[in-house]
């Protein structure tokens, strides 16, 4: 029988720290020939209409660039959350919770129109994510609260104040009684940046800003490092003088903050109102963004550009090839996968052998003298 | 790259042949479809799937069509432009949620047909569609009070919209013209499609008492539900015969394909215009699974009620009706107008239920 | 009389997926790995048991493919998180994404076909006692399964030789890989069972719930079972409660709303998930039961050394 063995290398490998994402996508890409081969469909064509075609036409980057930005904006803020040890999964419920505080002006004051509104959206758009994540924030440092599952249950509630909103209160008076509040006026919009041949906007700027300003402050000050430390290892943390408390509130309210902001893009820019449904499950995808960027925000960009691609790609690939939506899906978990697969490469060196794996007390008592401490690793 | 470049030949030479001449006529036409639910999902979408399908049958080879399905009602303008710069001459979106984002893009496309379901807003180039599903909620109704021993009925509603109001409204007037006490138990499950949800509301409501269920909702779970307790149900959106052999009394079809064919024939002869349209029995947009299960009296005044709502001698909404409060809505003999219909939000008299403000 | 049996029945039925799925993610989290992916694995069982059934007609050998598509998918976890080390929180994440993706692809050609329900019990005379008879001695298969499981599982971590060993990997990898333990191996057969555990519950839905295939049709039961988990703090008997608790608050709001409660039906249907963060908060507040139940080593991978 064949054995798999990791064996921890001395120094992780810079280049496969590079590469690893890469060679992800490889495998991912390969196997997704194989699907689409297996569903009866020239793979080359469909990888194509996949990657490429989307890519063709300007019209269709203002799209791209229209769903990167707030993938980008929640990936980068998720990264923080992630190396810092704190499981915030819940990205989605604090998005539409952004993008319900933030849409506060042009739905209730509808009167109050002048170039002050947009700005004051934005503000309570990352108030309203970040209050939403400082839920499970609050509730894991009081009362050491799993804030997975907090902040997951936190969606389900979020997308039910939303849905009650839109049908109540926030309807559309002149609407039919239809569920959908009214359209924003001028001033509310997030202004397209080249409205002559797109319809992207000011969103796509702001995500990679915020993903520089992220990744500046884990790269280069004291902050990140404490992020980095304390999510290594919290004993460490401890020992530096770090609070592990503060930290799950710093973690949580800049990702919350983040998806808050994500939030008001998406209903400000290409909606341009609120709706019972505003997210296509962004929330949950920026999850698979924040790894695939090896929760770099810098890497966040190129990898919410990536799965923006999936999304465009999938609807191309549909209209072209007839090619099902769920291959997208499958896509998307099959990537990540390979992705967290590759990770490991940055750590160990991968031995196959046939020879049973070394056991027994002596051995394994003589190295624990020398263990690191693997199993605090963030990823 | 070699093997790309005839496809992408063939798909440039495709769009260069179905490139739309306004107000002309032409041998070909290409549809196109954006359903918010996957088109096999046992209901709403599946209904405009299968009409497409029967449309394309209709043409022989002369018309094409394609779809997107699963396109969530968040960010579906991108979508739908797409599709209009995939070589499409008329495109049905077939959700609310695209009212808007179909006007957007229709704005950019004046030469491209749009099509809105179950919306209110219309453009030169974008007609709204929508069908009197209430029709068929009266003669339900009719049948759940002739055939009711508990006198109590059970709806399980999906979200308050005026759509939904509506049918509620429709069963209870019918159910009245049989059992003037009747009543209604609604269960709102805040989904289309939940088939997990749906059964439990279905549980809950038999709990309580009901002998007749009624879905707003697309999945078979109340039919199966109402099966093995051994009471009767209504189908919707397909005929759901299937799921209940022995339970189903009627359902509600959506049967898109009359409509379909003759909006894109309306494009090939050149002669499409923008409409506002809102069909029922007598267009045949909305048809009525066989009525089994029931005494032949009962089937045959059901289909009697049918009839009389296919020649417009009967509309649901005659008065005279009482809001729930008790108050006058319509007088005797007054009939609802389409504009009051379409917004509708409060109850007639006799609703046990409670409208979110 | 009747009613309350009735609602009683619909509480089963509705805690009956949990309570499978939740079962077996205790022993996977007593061995000290967490495995997100539940939900994944559980509509894999959904769409494997559903198809089984309706191509072979028979409902048992449906619930045989759930349970084989619940423990491949485990196995893809396992290899992943176990062998090669992993982060098990992106990993479930991802075999969540994956199992919802990887099922509707599967059941694409089945939704809206009508599923085979299996028999339920019945033993003439005891079946037929007023009451008790059908609350206990007429429900499916998968009821009795549910309720064999946690007194197995019981019985396991608590008195048997190898359970204690399971719960020392959990609590201490290091220390039993020490001892000379196979802390891999051990993880492998608790993530195993695990995923065949919401293979079951995966086939309860599709099967018993609501006889028919849909694409989410585990409409997030699987996250709802990791909840149980850390609310029963890692004890079975309180998984068993505690689904049958969550069960009665997601059909009591129904109730509710049919009586005719003036209360949006929005904040009913979002009251099991307040719920469930109220009930998370009071448990972990107990910092002394918590810490005693919680495996020490959850969620941290291990690589053995030579």
């Amino acid at each position: 029988m064949i054995r798999v063995e990791l064996l921890r290398r001395d120094n992780p490998s810079r280049a496969l720290r590079l590469l690893s994402p890469l060679i992800g996508l490889s495998l991912a890409l390969i196997t997704g020939a194989i699907m689409f081969s297996l569903m009866g469909k020239n793979p080359a064509a469909a990888l194509y209409v996949y990657f490429i075609e989307p890519l063709t036409e300007a019209w269709s980057v203002h799209e791209l660039l229209i769903k990167a930005a707030p993938l980008i904006l929640m990936g980068a803020g998720l990264s923080i959350c992630y190396l810092s040890n704190n499981w915030n999964i819940g990205a989605e419920g604090q998005f539409i919770m952004g993008a319900l505080a933030g849409s506060i002006f042009p739905v209730l004051f509808t009167d109050f129109q002048n170039p002050m509104v947009l700005p004051l959206m934005f503000i309570f758009a990352v108030a309203g994510g970040a209050l939403w994540a400082g839920i499970p924030a609050l509730l894991k440092a009081r009362f050491n609260t799993n804030e997975i599952l907090v902040s997951l249950m936190l969606v389900y509630v979020a997308e039910r104040i939303l849905d009650y909103l839109v049908r109540g209160p926030w309807r559309n008076p002149g609407g039919m009684n239809f569920p959908e509040s009214v359209r924003f006026h001028s001033y509310a919009r997030v202004p397209e940046i080249m409205p002559w041949d797109g319809r992207a906007n000011l969103g796509i700027v702001i995500a990679i800003l915020v993903a520089i300003a992220l990744w500046f402050m884990l790269s280069r000050t004291l902050k990140g490092f404490e992020v980095k430390v304390i999510g290594a290892s919290p004993r460490a943390g401890r020992f530096a003088g770090f609070s592990s408390k503060g930290m799950i509130f710093f973690s949580f309210l800049v990702a919350g903050g983040c998806a808050g902001l994500a939030g008001i893009i998406e209903v400000a820019g290409a909606s341009a109102q609120l709706r019972p449904i505003i997210s296509p499950g962004y929330g949950f995808t920026a999850i698979i963004v924040a790894f695939l960027g090896r929760l770099n925000p810098l890497g966040a960009i190129a990898a919410g550009l990536i799965l923006a691609l999936t999304y465009l790609g999938g609807e191309a690939a549909q209209i072209s090839l007839q090619i099902s939506d769920k291959a997208s899906r499958v896509f998307q978990g099959t990537l990540l996968l390979y992705i967290l697969a590759c990770d490991t490469l940055i750590h160990y060196r991968i031995r196959f052998s046939r020879k049973p794996a070394a056991k027994g007390i002596e051995q394994a008592a003589a190295s624990s003298e020398q263990q690191p401490p693997a199993a605090e690793r963030a990823v | 790259m070699k093997q790309l470049l005839p496809i992408l030949a063939a798909a440039t030479a495709l769009s260069l042949t179905l490139t739309p001449v306004a107000f002309a006529q032409q041998d070909t036409a290409h549809a196109c479809f954006v359903y918010v639910g996957s088109h096999t999902d046992g209901g709403w979408s599946q209904a405009h799937d299968l009409a497409r399908l029967e449309m394309e049958e209709h043409f022989g080879g002369a018309v094409t069509s394609t779809f997107v399905e699963n396109v969530s009602e968040a960010a579906s303008a991108g979508t739908i432009e797409r599709l209009a710069r995939s070589g499409c001459d008329i495109i049905f979106t077939t959700s609310f949620g695209f009212m808007d984002p179909t006007l957007e893009v229709a704005e950019r496309f004046p030469d491209i047909k749009f099509e809105h379901a179950t919306g209110y807003k219309t453009a030169d180039n974008m007609a709204a569609y929508n069908s009197r599903f209430y029709e068929g909620r009266y003669i339900q109704g009719q049948i759940a009070a002739s055939i009711s021993e508990t006198g109590i009925a059970g709806y399980i509603a999906s979200f308050p919209i005026p759509e939904v109001v509506q049918g509620i409204n429709a069963f209870i007037l019918g159910a009245q013209t049989v059992n003037p006490d009747f009543s209604l138990r609604v269960v709102w499950v805040n989904s289309w499609y939940d088939p997990g949800a749906e059964a439990d509301a279905a549980k809950v409501l038999m709990d309580q008492g009901v002998d007749i269920l009624t879905q707003h909702t697309d999945s078979t779970a109340p039919m199966q539900e109402a099966a093995a307790r051994g009471i009767k149900a209504f189908g919707q959106a397909l005929d759901m015969i299937e799921a209940g052999p022995e339970t189903q009394l009627t359902a509600i079809i959506d049967s898109w394909a009359p409509y379909y064919i003759e909006r894109v024939q309306a494009v090939l002869d050149g002669t499409w215009e923008s409409a506002e349209i809102w069909h029922g029995l007598p267009e045949g947009i909305l048809t009525m699974a066989p009525y089994t299960n029931m005494p032949d009296d009962v089937a045959a005044m059901a289909a009697e009620t049918e009839e009389a709502i296919r020649s417009g001698t009967l509309h649901p909404f005659t008065g005279p009706i009482a809001r729930q409060d008790g108050s006058e809505w319509l007088a005797e003999g007054e009939i609802a107008d389409d504009g009051t219909l379409l917004s509708m939000n409060f109850y007639v008299q006799g609703v046990d239920d409670q409208l979110p403000e | 009389m009747e009613l309350t049996l009735a609602i009683l029945l619909t509480i089963i039925t509705a805690a009956t997926p949990l309570l499978l799925a939740a079962t077996g993610e205790l022993v996977v989290e007593r061995s000290g790995v967490l495995n997100l992916g539940v939900e994944g694995m559980m509509i894999m069982g959904a769409v494997g048991g559903f198809v089984m059934a309706y191509l072979t007609g028979n409902p048992l050998l449906g619930i045989a493919f759930a349970v084989l598509l619940g423990m491949a998918m485990a196995l893809l976890f396992g290899f992943l998180v176990l062998t090669f080390a992993t982060n098990q929180y992106a990993t479930g994440l991802a075999l969540t994404i994956l199992g919802l993706g990887l099922a509707a692809l599967i059941g694409e050609g089945f939704v809206g076909r009508a599923g085979i329900r299996p028999p339920n019990l019945y033993i003439p005379g005891i079946s037929d006692i007023p009451f008790i008879g059908p609350l206990l001695f007429g429900r499916d298969v998968l009821f009795y399964i549910s309720i064999t499981l946690v007194a197995g599982v019981m019985w396991f971590l608590f008195r048997t030789r190898q359970g204690l060993t399971l719960r020392a990997i959990g609590d201490n990898h290091h220390s039993a890989h020490a001892l000379g333990i196979k802390v891999i191996r051990y993880r492998y057969l608790a993530v195993l069972f695990g995923g065949a555990c919401a293979g079951l519950a995966g086939a309860h839905l599709s099967l018993v719930y609501t006889p028919q295939w849909s694409e989410n049709m585990t409409a997030g039961r699987g996250w709802i079972a990791l909840a149980l988990v850390v609310f029963a703090s890692w004890r079975p008997l309180r998984v068993l409660a505690g689904a049958y608790l969550f069960g009665a608050v997601s059909i009591g709001q129904l109730h509710a709303q049919a009586i005719g409660i003036a209360i949006p039906s929005q904040a009913l249907s979002a009251l099991p998930y307040v719920a469930t963060i109220i009930v998370l908060v009071i448990i972990s507040q107990n910092r002394r039961l918590t810490m005693i139940n919680t495996p020490a080593s959850l969620g941290k991978s291990f690589v053995p050394d030579r």
